[in-house]
């Protein structure tokens, strides 16, 4: 395989599996403040003791994901040197601001989040995971506005030419404040708040099915119901936001993720299909004109296809756009559906009433999983060509000095140590949910806790 | 070209760069340090209070290196580009040390068999001194030069990178953070296990100005270009000077247990040798071996004035706010190690 294949399966590879925690990290930053919110508020110990158990949950999420995460920020360097040099000058600033402004403010009050239960107050404590939390959010802005620059480039030139061409910064806050990244931003916010909302309610949907920690679990299960509703809910507004930006934006991802080829016709909206690429056409059910009338609000008028565009200058792998795209739609769908659901029955007194609800929450945890991951599939395959959109060929942004040979051991390395590091999550995972939230029930898994402590206190 | 306080903006951003390296040598070169004496270690209670003295800080402590790096990248992408692919494989094996090394100190606690916790005992202490060691010889690298073309890319062979003299540097980095990291853990512990740790420290001492010494008369020997600077210019032999007082003041105040002046001056001591190593290259950051003419220097690599004001003013908000909330940390947990139901 070549270099450019090699380097693109790999950062694909480290950037999905990165992906799982960061928006776990968000999304349950967000529910830890509301339960240490609540106990403050009601001084009811039940809401410390779900703040607690979720903090050890929290732990596990944030460290891999850190450790994940400087992964992506060396391979900058080391797999896309001409990218670097193309991009640095601008890519560069946001990338800083996220370590100076995100990452320093959620790593150093995770210290006094994990350990400080017993060293500060509880206000104190309730403003170090509100740092977090706030790190954490902020974290996602700066690298959604890197991103989304290299989606919708403004804000600066482009100096030298050929091999020595590279993008200067002129404008710093048309750079933040790109064509996309406000949409971008508030889609990927919700999709991670999702995430943690829908683990909250896995794992307590759990307990209640197995009739363990009810009281807690309840609780629990409706802050997070709360916030998965709200969120499900606003995550329609935020697509639809993104998609008509992304129209105006990038049309040929737009035209790739409804497989529309023909810019003199209307564009219809599946439900689901499948792509032929040989011969340009959709099969599956379809709403016709659904594409123009979202976008134009009206079913007849045209929008441009992929046919407009050279066929190097536009994504190859419709099939695959297209998929992920509905992918993503149709959980977000079902996501809506769920959480309404279960909040009209709350409503209406019965939500613990069912068990089939209680189970198909327990499974709902991998749909906002899914979701994001397709969502970012569709987002970044549809952009190919390019890496930096209009601007820089992902073709030529790899490094040049490094052989398919290096690639291809980091990659086999990477993948050996990912595979590792997610059996001993989820194992581990398993364990902290199994042993629940109440530290004193199962002492047996730190024997020597107590005794050690003791040792330590009466030296 | 644009100043700033006299200094142009690219010397400016070089500085900033260097002072957040200077940080993340310090404050990770001691749990690092502290991470490669673990095996040394052998009661169970004993490694868990020596991991639960850098429990709360170490993940703060690596947010040093995603900024020192972010702004290498941001502030001279030309160089962050030819260095990360000219040494790949050392990078690709210091990520792969980093993530063990992060996984061990989460996971060993979580479950209570003695083979569960030995592997990850003997993971974290590797992976923590291989992250020293490959620091080191990343910067034995750059202090040596590597064979940069005219097009800014890397033109030598992938293994290059391992070389009698960027292992010693490396030896030399691994053994400054094994000092610094046991200064750090006399500090945080009491009993039986601060008498093992300041034993430790003598040897740990003695390690270091062994490798040292021969580190540095080999760069004399070997790479006299490193010393120009310092012989056009007098004034400068202060600063090896300095690092060299600094270095035997570390003993002296060990044997007097004053440990928290020692670890003041094993701070000092990594910054005057940075220092040294900034003022021994400057301007040019990475030296081309094939023609110095094709060297990377601070003024060829630099991103745009534009960019590195809008950086500059990004760390003087920043700067002060990592400060405060550095300083509130350290300060909540100040004092010995105490293991509670939150410990690692």
């Amino acid at each position: 395989m070549d270099t450019e294949i090699l380097a693109r399966v790999q950062f694909a590879f480290t950037v999905s599996f990165h992906y799982i925690y960061p928006p776990l990290s968000i999304g349950l930053g967000l529910i830890m403040v509301i339960m240490e919110g609540l106990y403050l508020k009601t001084g009811d110990k039940i809401y410390e003791t779900m703040a607690r158990f979720w903090t050890r949950i929290f732990a596990l999420t944030f460290g891999i994901g850190v450790a994940t995460g400087i992964v992506m920020e060396f391979e900058f360097g080391t797999n896309w040197a001409t990218y670097s040099r193309y991009v640095g000058d601008v890519f560069g600033s946001a990338l800083a601001a996220e370590g100076i402004f995100a990452f320093a403010l959620e790593s150093g009050f995770l210290g006094v989040l994990l350990f400080g239960w017993n060293r500060v107050k509880p206000p104190v404590h309730f403003i170090a995971t509100l740092g977090v939390w706030l790190g954490s959010m902020f974290s996602a802005v700066w690298i959604v506005v890197a991103n989304s620059w290299q989606q919708t480039p403004a804000g600066y030139h482009i100096v030298g030419t050929g091999t020595n061409a590279r993008a200067e910064i002129t404008d710093f806050w048309a750079m933040v404040f790109n064509p996309s990244s406000v949409d971008r931003l508030l889609h990927v916010w919700v999709g991670a708040i999702l995430a943690g909302a829908f683990l909250v309610l896995s794992v307590h949907g759990y307990y209640l099915l197995k009739g363990r920690y009810i009281e807690i679990s309840q609780k629990a299960f409706k802050i997070a119901l709360v916030v998965a509703t709200i969120f499900s809910c606003s995550q329609l507004l935020t697509g639809h936001e993104s998609a008509n930006g992304v129209s105006k934006n990038q049309p040929a991802k737009l035209a790739a993720f409804e497989g529309h080829y023909d810019s003199l016709a209307k564009a219809d909206m599946y439900l689901l299909g499948w792509v032929n690429q040989e011969k340009k056409e959709v099969y599956g059910p379809k709403i016709p004109g659904g594409l123009s009338f979202l976008l134009h609000y009206d079913f007849k008028t045209p929008v441009t296809g992929l046919n407009h565009y050279a066929d190097n200058d536009r994504p190859k792998a419709v099939n695959a756009i297209f998929q992920f795209y509905h992918i993503m739609i149709t959980l977000g769908m079902m996501m809506i559906g769920l959480t309404l659901l279960a909040s009209w029955l709350w409503w209406r007194g019965k939500l613990f009433n069912y068990r089939w609800l209680l189970k198909l929450f327990v499974f709902a945890v991998f749909m906002p999983q899914i979701a994001n991951q397709a969502g970012w599939f569709a987002a970044e395959m549809g952009r190919q060509p390019w890496v930096v959109y209009g601007l820089l060929r992902t073709s030529d942004a790899f490094s040049k000095s490094v052989g398919a040979q290096q690639i291809l051991f980091s990659l086999i390395m990477f993948t050996l140590i990912y595979v590792l590091l997610f059996a001993l999550f989820i194992y581990l995972l398993d364990r902290k949910i199994k042993h629940g939230p109440y530290d004193d029930s199962d002492i047996e898994s730190r024997p020597l806790q107590h005794e050690i402590s003791e040792v330590v206190e009466n030296r | 070209m644009e100043t700033f306080l006299g200094i142009d903006y690219p010397t400016l951003w070089f500085l900033v760069v260097g002072a957040l390296f200077s940080g993340y040598a310090i404050l990770d070169g001691f749990d690092l340090g502290a991470g490669a004496w673990h095996l040394f270690f052998r009661k169970e209670e004993s490694r868990r209070i020596a991991l639960n003295a850098i429990g709360p800080v170490w993940d703060g402590n690596e947010v040093w290196l995603v900024i020192g790096g972010g702004a290498l990248f941001a502030g001279f992408p030309i160089l962050y580009a030819a260095m990360f692919s000219a040494m790949y494989i050392p990078f690709m094996l210091f990520l792969a040390f980093l993530i063990f090394r992060a996984v061990s100190i989460e996971f060993r606690s979580k479950e209570p068999m003695p083979w569960w916790r030995m592997l990850w005992d003997i993971c974290y202490c590797i992976s923590s001194a291989m992250l020293g060691f490959l620091l080191g010889v990343v910067l034995g690298n750059i202090l040596q030069g590597i064979a940069i073309g005219p097009d800014f890319e890397y033109k030598g062979s992938w293994l290059q990178f391992i070389n009698p003299y960027a292992v010693m540097v490396g030896l030399t980095t691994l053994s400054l953070f094994m000092v610094h990291g046991a200064i750090y853990l006399a500090m945080k512990t009491e009993g039986r296990l601060f008498i093992k740790i300041t034993l430790l420290l003598k040897r740990a001492i003695l390690f270091f100005v062994v490798v040292f010494v021969i580190t540095t008369i080999l760069t004399l020997l070997f790479i006299p270009h490193l010393s120009d600077h310092l012989l056009s210019n007098p004034l400068l032999l202060v600063i090896p000077l300095l690092a060299f007082l600094s270095i035997a003041n570390i003993p002296r105040l060990v044997s007097k247990q004053k440990y928290r002046y020692a670890f003041f001056f094993s701070a000092l001591t990594m910054s005057l040798l940075l220092i040294l190593v900034a003022v021994e290259l400057y301007p040019v950051l990475l030296l081309s071996t094939i023609n110095p003419a094709y060297s990377i220097t601070v003024h060829n690599s630099a991103s745009s004035v534009k960019s590195l004001k809008i950086m500059l003013l990004f760390v003087l908000i920043g700067a002060p706010m990592v400060g405060i909330y550095t300083l509130f940390v350290y300060r909540t947990f100040r004092g010995k190690v105490k293991l509670d139901e939150t410990s690692y």
